[in-house]
C-alpha cells in the first residue's frame, strides 16, 4: 500500500468525521475514533468521490478499522486500473 | 372518554388494490416484494421493490383530476374510498363538519419533485410545472381526502418518517376518545420510487439487494414499498347504534423519542413507546399476544426491537407470537404503519396471524417466536403494533379484537 493512498484515506476521514488529522492514523480503528455506521457510510461516499470508485455494500460489512478501509480502497483501485487497462487494450486493437 | 371502533378499512400495496387482497396475501405469506418498474434501477445497487405493480390513475382518477394530485395521494384517496365506503357511513351535514382526517406521510410527492428538478437542474430549462407545490406538499393526501368527501373538520398530516402513520392514527383514536370528533379518517401514504430518493436510500446502505427478511440471520437490510392504508375511526357507542361492523378496537396510543442517534435504534426509547402505549391501555404486558414489530430487516433494527420486547415484556415474550410483515408488502415508509395497523386488525378479526415471509435461519440476537414463513391461526384478544423512525420518534398503537 503507498504512503500517498493511506494520507488520502486519512485525510477523507479526518474531513468528514472533523477530527485533527493528527488523531487518525493506518492503526485507528472505527470505535476509537467514535466513527458510528452512520459516519461510516459517509465516509465510505467521501472515499468514492476521492477516489471515483464505487464501493459495495457486501465489501465493507466487515470493515472496523483504517488499515481495512485503505485496504479496500487499494483493492477497488486495482481492479478499477486493471478493467481500464483491458478496455485500453481492446481500444488499440 | 369514549372507546373507539374501527368501522372502515382500505388499502393499496403491493399485494392488493384492496384490503380482501392485501389479507389474503397475508395468509398466504405471499410476499410482494419483486423487480422495480416504475423507475430505471440499471445505475442502482438495489432492484427490487414493494410497488403497486402495473398502477395507472385510471380507473380512479379522471385525467384532468389526476393531473393535480402525485401517486401518493392518489394512493390516500383509493384507500380511504374503500374504508368510506366499507364503514358504511350515512353523511349529513353535520358530520362532515366534524369529521377529522389525521394523514402520514413522508417524502410527500417525490416523483412529483424529481420531475421538476430535472427539468431545472439537469435539462437547464427556466420553469417547472406550476403543479409542482400542490402535488409535492405532503399533506395533500389529506386535502384531497377532503374534497373527496366535503370533510370540513380539523384536518392535518404529520411526517415523522417511518412512523408517520402511527402517529397519525395515534393521534386521530385519541380526538375520537376524547370527543373533539364523532368520525375521523386516519392512515398514511407513500409513493417513494422516484430515482432521487431511490439512490439517497442506496447512499445510506441499508436496502437489501435482495427481499426483505426480517430477524433472519442472514437478513441484509429494508425493501422500499408503496400505498396507503386508511381506516374510519368513530366512537364504539355510535358504531354499535347504527349497527356498523366492527372490525376492531384501538385501545391505547403511546409515543416517544430516543433523543439518540438520528439513524441508529434505541432499546430503551422503543421500549418506552410500547411501555407508553400499555400505560394508555391501561393493559399490562401479560394480556398482549401478537406485535406486528416495525421488524425493517435491517442489522441494527431487528436485534435493537427483540432487546426492546423483552424488556417490556419480560417471561411473557417467550409466549409473543411477533412477525415482520414489511416482508410481504415492503417498507411503504409514511405509510408501513398504517399497513401494519391492518395487517394487526386483521390478524384479530380473522384469528389468522401473518407471517415473517422470507424467513432462512434464527439469529441468536432476535430469539423470539417471528411466525417463520406460515400464518398461524390464532384467537388474540389484545395486539400492539410498533413503528420505530429514523430519527429516534416512536409510535407504538394498541388494538383488541
Amino acid at each position: 500500500m503507498s504512503d500517498e493512498l493511506i494520507q488520502r484515506v486519512i485525510k477523507v476521514i479526518a474531513t468528514t468525521k472533523r477530527i485533527p488529522l493528527e488523531s487518525v492514523t493506518i492503526d485507528s480503528d472505527f470505535l476509537q475514533l467514535g466513527i458510528d455506521s452512520m459516519d461510516a457510510v459517509e465516509i465510505l461516499f467521501a472515499l468514492e468521490n476521492e477516489f471515483d470508485i464505487g464501493i459495495p455494500d457486501d465489501d465493507v460489512r466487515s470493515v472496523r478499522s483504517i488499515r481495512q478501509m485503505c485496504e479496500g480502497v487499494e483493492k477497488l483501485l486495482l481492479a478499477r486500473s486493471a478493467k481500464e487497462k483491458s478496455a485500453g487494450g481492446k481500444a488499440a486493437q | 372518554m369514549h372507546r373507539v371502533a374501527i368501522t372502515g378499512l382500505g388499502s393499496i400495496s403491493a399485494l392488493g388494490r384492496s384490503t380482501a387482497e392485501f389479507g389474503k396475501a397475508l395468509r398466504e405469506g405471499r410476499s410482494g416484494i419483486a423487480a422495480i418498474e416504475s423507475t430505471d434501477v440499471s445505475q442502482l445497487r438495489f432492484q427490487n421493490g414493494a410497488e403497486v405493480k402495473g398502477y395507472s390513475h385510471t380507473p380512479y382518477f379522471e385525467d384532468r383530476r389526476a393531473d393535480f394530485i402525485d401517486r401518493f395521494a392518489q394512493f390516500a384517496v383509493i384507500a380511504a374510498r374503500e374504508a368510506v365506503t366499507d364503514a358504511g357511513i350515512a353523511w349529513t351535514p353535520a358530520l362532515r363538519e366534524s369529521a377529522a382526517i389525521v394523514t402520514g406521510s413522508c417524502v410527500g410527492g417525490q416523483n412529483t419533485e424529481d420531475i421538476g428538478f430535472h427539468e431545472v437542474y439537469k435539462l437547464g430549462h427556466n420553469r417547472v410545472h406550476p403543479l409542482t407545490i400542490p402535488k409535492t406538499m405532503a399533506n395533500a393526501g389529506a386535502s384531497h381526502i377532503s374534497m373527496e368527501f366535503g370533510i370540513t373538520g380539523p384536518s392535518f398530516t404529520i411526517s415523522t418518517a417511518c412512523s408517520s402513520a402511527a402517529h397519525a392514527i395515534g393521534q386521530a383514536y385519541w380526538m375520537v376518545r376524547s370527543g373533539v370528533t364523532d368520525l375521523a379518517l386516519a392512515g398514511g401514504s407513500e409513493a417513494p420510487f422516484s430515482f432521487g430518493i431511490l439512490k439517497a436510500w442506496e447512499a445510506m446502505r441499508v436496502v437489501s439487494p435482495d427481499t426483505c427478511r426480517p430477524f433472519s440471520r442472514d437478513r441484509r437490510g429494508m425493501v422500499l414499498g408503496e400505498g396507503a392504508a386508511m381506516f374510519v375511526l368513530e366512537p364504539l357507542e355510535a358504531a354499535v347504534a347504527r349497527g356498523a361492523r366492527i372490525h376492531a378496537e384501538i385501545v391505547g396510543f403511546g409515543m416517544s423519542a430516543d433523543a439518540g442517534h438520528i439513524t441508529q435504534p434505541s432499546a430503551e426509547g422503543a421500549a418506552r413507546a410500547m411501555r407508553a402505549a400499555l400505560r394508555d391501555a391501561a393493559l399490562v404486558p401479560e394480556q398482549i399476544a401478537y406485535i406486528n414489530a416495525h421488524g425493517t430487516g435491517t442489522p441494527a433494527n431487528d436485534p435493537t426491537e427483540t432487546a426492546a420486547i423483552r424488556a417490556v415484556f419480560g417471561a411473557h415474550a417467550g409466549k409473543l407470537a411477533i412477525s415482520s410483515t414489511k416482508s410481504m408488502h415492503g417498507h411503504a415508509l409514511g405509510a408501513s404503519a398504517a399497513l401494519e395497523c391492518l395487517a394487526t386488525v386483521l390478524a384479530l378479526r380473522d384469528g389468522v396471524l401473518p407471517p415473517t415471509a422470507n424467513y432462512n435461519e434464527p439469529d441468536p440476537e432476535c430469539d423470539l417466536d417471528v411466525i417463520p414463513n406460515v400464518a398461524r391461526a390464532a384467537q388474540v384478544e389484545y395486539a400492539i403494533s410498533n413503528s420505530f423512525a429514523f430519527g429516534g420518534l416512536n409510535a407504538v398503537l394498541a388494538l383488541r379484537k
